[in-house]
């Protein structure tokens, strides 16, 4: 019952009481760009949260950063230019597509070196 | 008294695991018969006295002993019952007691099983799980005593995680630790198959029932994981490539590769070395998923502590084992021949196949996974490796795998016929056709990825169903053929499920509706409501489609007492196999609220097509019996003789 109260209170006073609360999300009009959008949020990571994209997540940083995406690919920017535009400020860390350079070209050279070694000790296999 | 009990329960079966992993392997060495039939009494008491220990702890959750201090961290007087229980493993020490816990009974199940390979390798194996279960109990004892006690006892608990409030959590662990744990006992296994120069088809049949239950058991695990967070972080994802669910993948990626070449050496004699290699693969990354979860190297809700002493011993004991096994590998491997040759097109070779594409996948997981920790580690930058690297990777390896796995139970042993395979793919290959024109028109899916999706499902699909409904399968093609169809129930499920989805993102008054083609779902009502240990903000919604009603959703934006967090509770309601699912967040300060509305069609078949695999992995544990014994297994039909000469 005393909880039950706790949450009435919380209910009527939290409007009131808290700071103005972020500015809630709210969709992009035309579809396509909100599509767009969407798409890139899910690729951003929240910088406040435990491995969670800014598409998932609740914290306040987080919806900074969806209004922050929606303004940008509204005045016409491309996700990738977005998405530079956040790696310029927070780090390579911020996006969860890992740059494509030199030291991440073992990492991106994975599939094809597992799949060649393995096709090749295959091979020698069959060559026996 | 009882915390006390417990903590000398648990060194009696430390002290047990010694003498089973010590004594017993002098006895073996020294063909001393005496110390050799201690192994099976041995591995009983430590079964025994881990289950007391573990009963001790569970007594001291349930009567919230808040002297004790695992108890005091990590419950509360005020959880539900429900939680006081499986609170027990919701923590680092109580889930390593677990671990152990599982470990011990399933050493006790291979000690009462019939011996099929004979008493000294019965013994052996005995001998070998002791060990690793000694690194368990050593860790658990010197690091993370879980009957410590606390002076002065504090009068409450500091709580539960709310998010691991969850009936999930009475089945996720204990599935996963036993499929794990099962992996260990394919690993005791192989290395005594390689200490006693045991390896071939007997040795096969007699791991086989093992590494088939461990992977039944770790696919239900990771599929129950998944689709409790898909309900519970509240954002309709169901995989997010975490570390965590990486850690458990791996693993499963590894177990099903060796359930696959462990078979061709149970029929062929071939892939010995292979195989041995993967069983210690298998296990090393069970351990690996449990150190990079229990280390604190990768923080997420899993890590329930970060004490780097603790990632240290783990990764001591981890090299250890690892590193032992590969030694006596590369002592042994010299011995253990590859076996039988066969032909470029033949049912060894499509399961040589299946574990080139495991592997592989197996590979790029763990690059994704341990490439960010190593180039920091080096100095270099800090990167995130997340979905779009693993989808792009994995996720292709994955069509192409399952392509294959279509046609591979119709090809034959040793050197197969292709005449017949037109015809009996024939309906696998229409059905994919028809598919994928369905999924472009009407339902207008445009995406490439998707499309093949959609077609490489109804394939796979198509053709392990004409497997399946032949008479007279044995048990084991019934549970191959209805693990195949799992996988291609889980691609529909997850393809159809991101490509039909529809989702909306309203901010709407009481009595206002979403209207998203044939839905529509009304606002009804905001209210508070209170639960046991906490209070929420509950929303109404009432779904129709083309009018008539479908579901009433209440989702909820959750405040625990203790400890004080948000959680945000999805309102979800089944629709066919798809689901209604709803979130509510945040007021905007005047009278309107934040509702997430989505759509999901056929998104339980992701969860559904992993039972299905799980059922198959239990089904071929009942081998060579056959389900209605009428005709010939339909499978082997396409073998021909090898010519002599070969």
């Amino acid at each position: 019952m005393r909880a039950l109260a706790v949450a009435l209170l919380l209910l009527a006073g939290s409007p009131a009481l808290a700071e103005p609360p972020p500015p809630p999300d709210v969709p992009l009009a035309d579809a396509q760009l909100e599509a767009k959008a969407k798409a890139l949020m899910g690729e951003l990571r929240c910088l406040t949260c435990q491995n969670q994209s800014i598409a998932d997540s609740n914290a306040g940083q987080a919806q900074a950063m969806r209004v922050e995406v929606r303004e940008r690919i509204a005045s016409g920017d491309s996700p990738d230019e977005v998405r530079a535009f956040f790696v310029e400020r927070y780090g390579d860390w911020v996006s969860f597509v890992p740059p494509a350079r030199e030291d991440t070209a073992l990492l991106w050279a994975a599939p094809l070196l597992f799949l060649t070694v393995g096709a090749l000790l295959v091979a020698r296999r069959f060559r026996r | 008294m009882i915390p006390e009990l417990g903590h000398f329960a648990l060194w009696l079966a430390a002290a047990a695991a010694l003498l089973q992993a010590v004594g017993v392997t002098i006895g073996l060495w020294r063909n001393d018969e005496g110390l050799m039939r201690l192994a099976v009494p041995s591995a009983l008491v430590q079964a025994l006295m881990t289950v007391a220990a573990f009963g001790a702890l569970t007594w001291a959750f349930v009567v919230s002993d808040f002297s004790v201090k695992l108890v005091a961290t990590n419950s509360h007087s005020m959880k539900p019952d429900m939680y006081l229980w499986t609170g027990v493993w919701a923590n680092h020490e109580g889930s390593l007691l677990l671990w152990v816990l599982v470990m011990a009974l399933s050493g006790a199940m291979v000690a009462l099983a019939p011996a099929t390979l004979g008493p000294r390798f019965r013994d052996r194996v005995l001998s070998v799980q002791a060990m690793v279960a000694l690194g368990f109990f050593a860790f658990l004892l010197i690091a993370s005593n879980p009957f410590e006690r606390l002076v002065p006892a504090p009068t409450e608990g500091q709580g539960l995680n709310p998010l691991l409030q969850d009936p999930g959590l009475a089945f996720h662990p204990p599935l996963l630790y036993i499929g794990y744990v099962g992996l260990s006992v394919a690993f005791a296994f192989a290395v005594a198959g390689m200490l006693e120069d045991k390896v071939g088809p007997a040795w096969a049949k007699a791991t086989r029932p093992w590494v088939a239950g461990a992977w039944a058991f770790l696919t239900m695990g990771i599929a129950l994981g998944s689709f409790w967070a898909y309900y519970e972080l509240g954002w309709g994802g169901w995989w997010f490539w975490d570390p965590v669910e990486n850690a458990a993948l791996m693993p499963w990626l590894a177990g099903t590769a060796l359930l696959h070449s462990i078979a061709v050496v149970m029929k062929r004699d071939a892939l010995r070395a292979w195989t041995l290699l993967l069983a210690v693969a298998a296990f090393s990354l069970s351990m690996m998923g449990t150190f990079i979860v229990r280390s604190g190297l990768l923080t997420s809700v899993h890590a329930f502590a970060v004490d780097p002493t603790r990632g240290l011993f783990l990764m001591g004991l981890m090299a250890l084992y690892i590193g032992g096994a590969l030694t006596i590998y590369a002592l042994a491997a010299g011995r253990v021949a590859e076996g039988r040759q066969f032909a470029l097109v033949s049912r060894e070779s499509a399961l040589v196949a299946n574990n080139l594409f495991m592997s592989a996948m197996l590979g790029v997981v763990l690059v994704g996974t341990l490439y960010p920790m190593a180039l920091e580690a080096s100095g270099g930058a800090q990167i995130s490796v997340g979905p779009p690297y693993f989808n792009r990777t994995v996720l292709p390896m994955l069509l192409v795998a399952a392509i294959l796995m279509a046609v591979a139970p119709f090809l034959g042993w040793r050197k197969s016929a292709t005449g017949h395979l037109a015809s009996r793919l024939l309906p696998a290959g229409i059905a994919a056709a028809a598919v994928v024109v369905i999924a472009v028109w009407p339902l207008g899916v445009r995406e490439i990825g998707s499309l093949l999706g959609f077609g490489a499902a109804a394939w796979l699909g198509v053709a392990s169903l004409s497997i399946l409904v032949k008479r007279g399968l044995t048990l084991n093609a019934a549970g191959m053929a209805l693990a195949h169809f799992g996988v291609a129930v889980s691609i529909l499920g997850a393809t159809a499920s991101g490509a039909l989805q529809r989702e909306a993102l309203v901010t709407m008054r009481v009595g206002e509706a979403i209207e998203m083609g044939p839905w529509r779902a009304e606002l009804m009502d905001v209210r508070p409501v209170a639960g046991s240990n906490w209070t929420a903000i509950e929303a109404t919604l009432d779904v129709r489609r083309n009018g008539a009603p479908v579901a009433v959703l209440k989702p909820q934006s959750r405040v625990f007492v203790a400890p004080p967090q948000e959680t945000t509770e999805a309102g979800r309601a089944g629709w066919r196999t798809g689901e209604l699912y709803s979130v509510i967040g945040k007021p905007d300060g005047t009278g309107r609220w934040q509702v997430h509305f989505w759509v999901k069609p056929l998104v339980r078949l992701i969860w559904i097509g992993g039972l299905l695999m799980a059922l198959g992995g239990v089904l071929a544990l009942g081998g060579k019996v056959r389900a209605g014994a009428r005709r010939r297994s339909a499978v082997a039909e396409g073998a021909l003789p090898l010519p002599q000469a070969a």
